[in-house]
């Protein structure tokens, strides 16, 4: 069941280094959003505010609001597990655990959570390898170890993974940089048939996938070397790629720098 | 070379070609060394197999140079060198080790069987003949299962804690101070736990309090080992387990330990190794005995550490005492040797595939 993401004004610190400032957007449920923007402008930090993963990290600190359908996620009295259970994440290197089977691997999060029916899990595993385009080449293998896939496999065991606990939002950080050319085209289909479901947000390095894959697009950037990263622009692809309205989205897109 | 081109600066071009000594050179220079060798020891009269063997060393690591320089080269004969200086050194160290088995089994081989290993000294005299280390090796199992049971869950948590929560002062202190306690020498770790358990608390010997020292040893081990072990799981499988809302403690003991389980394990089984043959703890605090004892809380126990010294102290030099205590050092080896072998095993079976 999509949610809908409320950000307004947030800021990130690693420490006392801020690395992103006064960030405000709203991304649609059922929609894919891409972060575009050069290496180190924050797209990244600001990807893991928006499931807390950002204080994970020792020192790291958010100041601001996330609404997730008009629940500040960082509010007081809010669980950070709680909000992790809702807002799912896949990172850029698949990692599947390493001493669990298949079945087990994408079984993970709801059994580690707790609350499951054995007799469910069968149905719940067999429906998210489905959803992640997995089920046909592994369902004679779910015993056998999760890392003896090929990469473009263990992307989708990791996708299957995160949406076996049915997050409102599915956050993708440059999930295809690790993977060839053929693994990421299955990827990219797979994420216009996840976006009926979830919300996702996904970054990305690659302007060319961020075209093909998104509905809408933000540009960030960083105003100077050292300084914080913001938000250019946001808009529909469709307009930020054919006629941006901030001349840095322009030079970005056409190549000038990044 | 007769035909070719003269460079500009009139000097012969270089080649890449050059002349290579033959596979079998270094076992004929090892054979002509040996020889002469033996040909100095006659002349010299002596006969010391160890000053022998230095000699053919020496003149095999310079025969090797001169006759190298000779046919290759300046840099091959010092690659020459390096090589055969590596091969001594290896040999040197893997020496002793080979000698001590050599020694151990020969010596222990004679006494040792099952009637050995099942009975024990209660109604034979230490210059009697007969007799066994069945006490031994069940004092010996008890107090080192005990130590483990004590010294693994508080050095793996203390790993834990150290690698995933430990942030500030405490942390670093916790460090230091298991630094400390790595060097701690077997003996101060028995004096202690004879004071403190013995004089002040008067529980009286027992097996359990050889116990409480050979944790004490065991347990820097165990956390160290464990903590290398904790690090080397990458940040991205905990990152990966955080992700689906897991907790972090739940993250830990289901992702994190599982997947060091095979290195943690590793570690376990090499201070169990070190323990199961410290003897300066149990002779202070085991105190020995004759007799069979299953109770490891109460009354003496025997060890095997203990016994070897026990016996070879009461043997002078030769006899029936002198040829158990080297039977016993046999089974003691052997026991840590299958310690090894089963943590390797286990290791394996566990490792992330």
């Amino acid at each position: 069941m999509a949610k809908r993401i409320d950000v307004s004004g947030l800021t990130a610190f690693y420490g006392s280094h801020k690395a992103i400032e006064d960030i405000s957007m709203t991304v649609e449920p059922r929609s894919v959003t891409a972060f575009i923007g050069p290496s180190g402008c924050g797209k990244s930090t600001f990807l893991r505010t928006l499931n807390r993963m950002h204080e994970v990290t020792p020192g790291g600190r958010v100041e601001g609001k996330v609404l997730l359908d008009d629940e500040d996620l960082y509010g007081a009295g809010i669980d950070p597990v709680a909000v992790r259970r809702d807002v799912g994440m896949v990172f850029q290197r698949p990692n599947p655990f390493p001493t669990m089977s298949i079945f087990d691997n994408v079984a993970a999060g709801l059994r580690l959570n707790g609350n499951y029916k054995k007799s469910e899990l069968g149905d719940v595993v067999e429906k998210s390898l489905k959803g992640a385009n997995l089920w046909n080449e592994v369902k004679d293998r779910l015993n056998r170890p999760g890392s003896g896939l090929s990469g473009g496999q263990q992307q989708r065991l990791c996708i299957a993974r995160a949406i076996a606990v049915e997050p409102d939002v599915l956050l993708m950080d440059e999930p295809c940089s690790a993977l060839d050319p053929i693994s990421t085209l299955a990827i990219e289909d797979l994420i216009s048939e996840l976006k009926e479901r979830f919300t996702i947000v996904i970054v990305t390095h690659n302007m060319q996938q961020a075209a093909r894959v998104s509905d809408r697009t933000a540009f960030f950037n960083l105003a100077a070397v050292g300084q914080p990263g913001r938000l250019i622009e946001i808009d529909d692809t469709e307009r930020i790629f054919s006629n941006p309205s901030v001349q840095a989205t322009e030079d970005y897109i056409s190549g000038r720098f990044g | 070379m007769s035909t070719a081109p003269v460079t500009a600066t009139g000097a012969a071009p270089r080649t890449l070609r050059g002349a290579r000594l033959p596979k079998w050179s270094p076992w004929a220079i090892a054979a002509g060394a040996v020889v002469v060798a033996v040909v100095l020891g006659l002349v010299a009269d002596m006969d010391n197999p160890a000053q022998l063997g230095l000699i053919a060393a020496i003149l095999f690591v310079l025969g090797t140079y001169g006759i190298a320089t000779r046919v290759e080269g300046r840099r091959q004969a010092k690659d020459r060198v390096a090589t055969s200086l590596v091969w001594v050194c290896f040999l040197l160290a893997v020496f002793p080790l080979a000698s001590l088995l050599w020694e151990t089994v020969r010596q222990g081989v004679k006494d040792l069987d099952f009637y050995f290993l099942s009975h024990s000294m209660g109604v034979v005299a230490d210059t009697e003949t007969g007799g066994g280390i069945y006490h031994a090796i069940l004092g010996t199992l008890e107090q080192v299962g005990l130590a483990t049971v004590v010294a693994v869950p508080v050095g793996v948590l203390t790993a834990v804690y150290l690698v995933e929560y430990g942030r500030g002062k405490l942390a670093q202190a916790v460090t230091f101070f298991v630094d400390v306690m790595t060097g701690i020498p077997s003996i101060v770790a028995g004096l202690f736990v004879l004071s403190f358990w013995i004089l002040i608390l008067d529980m009286g010997y027992s097996g359990f309090a050889g116990s409480l020292a050979l944790a004490i040893l065991m347990m820097p081990i165990v956390v160290r080992s464990t903590e290398e072990m904790l690090k080397l799981v990458p940040n991205e499988l905990r990152e990966a387990s955080l992700a689906l809302g897991v907790p972090k403690w739940r993250t830990i003991l289901k992702v994190v330990l599982p997947t060091s389980i095979g290195g943690i394990t590793t570690g376990i089984m090499l201070a169990v190794a070190r323990i199961t043959g410290e003897t300066a703890p149990v002779l202070l605090l085991v105190w020995g005995t004759n007799f069979i004892n299953t109770n490891p809380f109460k009354d003496p126990q025997a060890s095997l550490p203990l016994y070897i010294y026990q016996q070879y102290a009461n043997s002078a030099g030769y006899g029936a005492a002198y040829d158990r205590a080297w039977a016993a050092a046999l089974t003691l080896i052997a026991i840590v040797m299958i310690l090894n072998l089963v943590a390797r095993g286990i290791a394996r079976w566990k490792s992330p595939r």
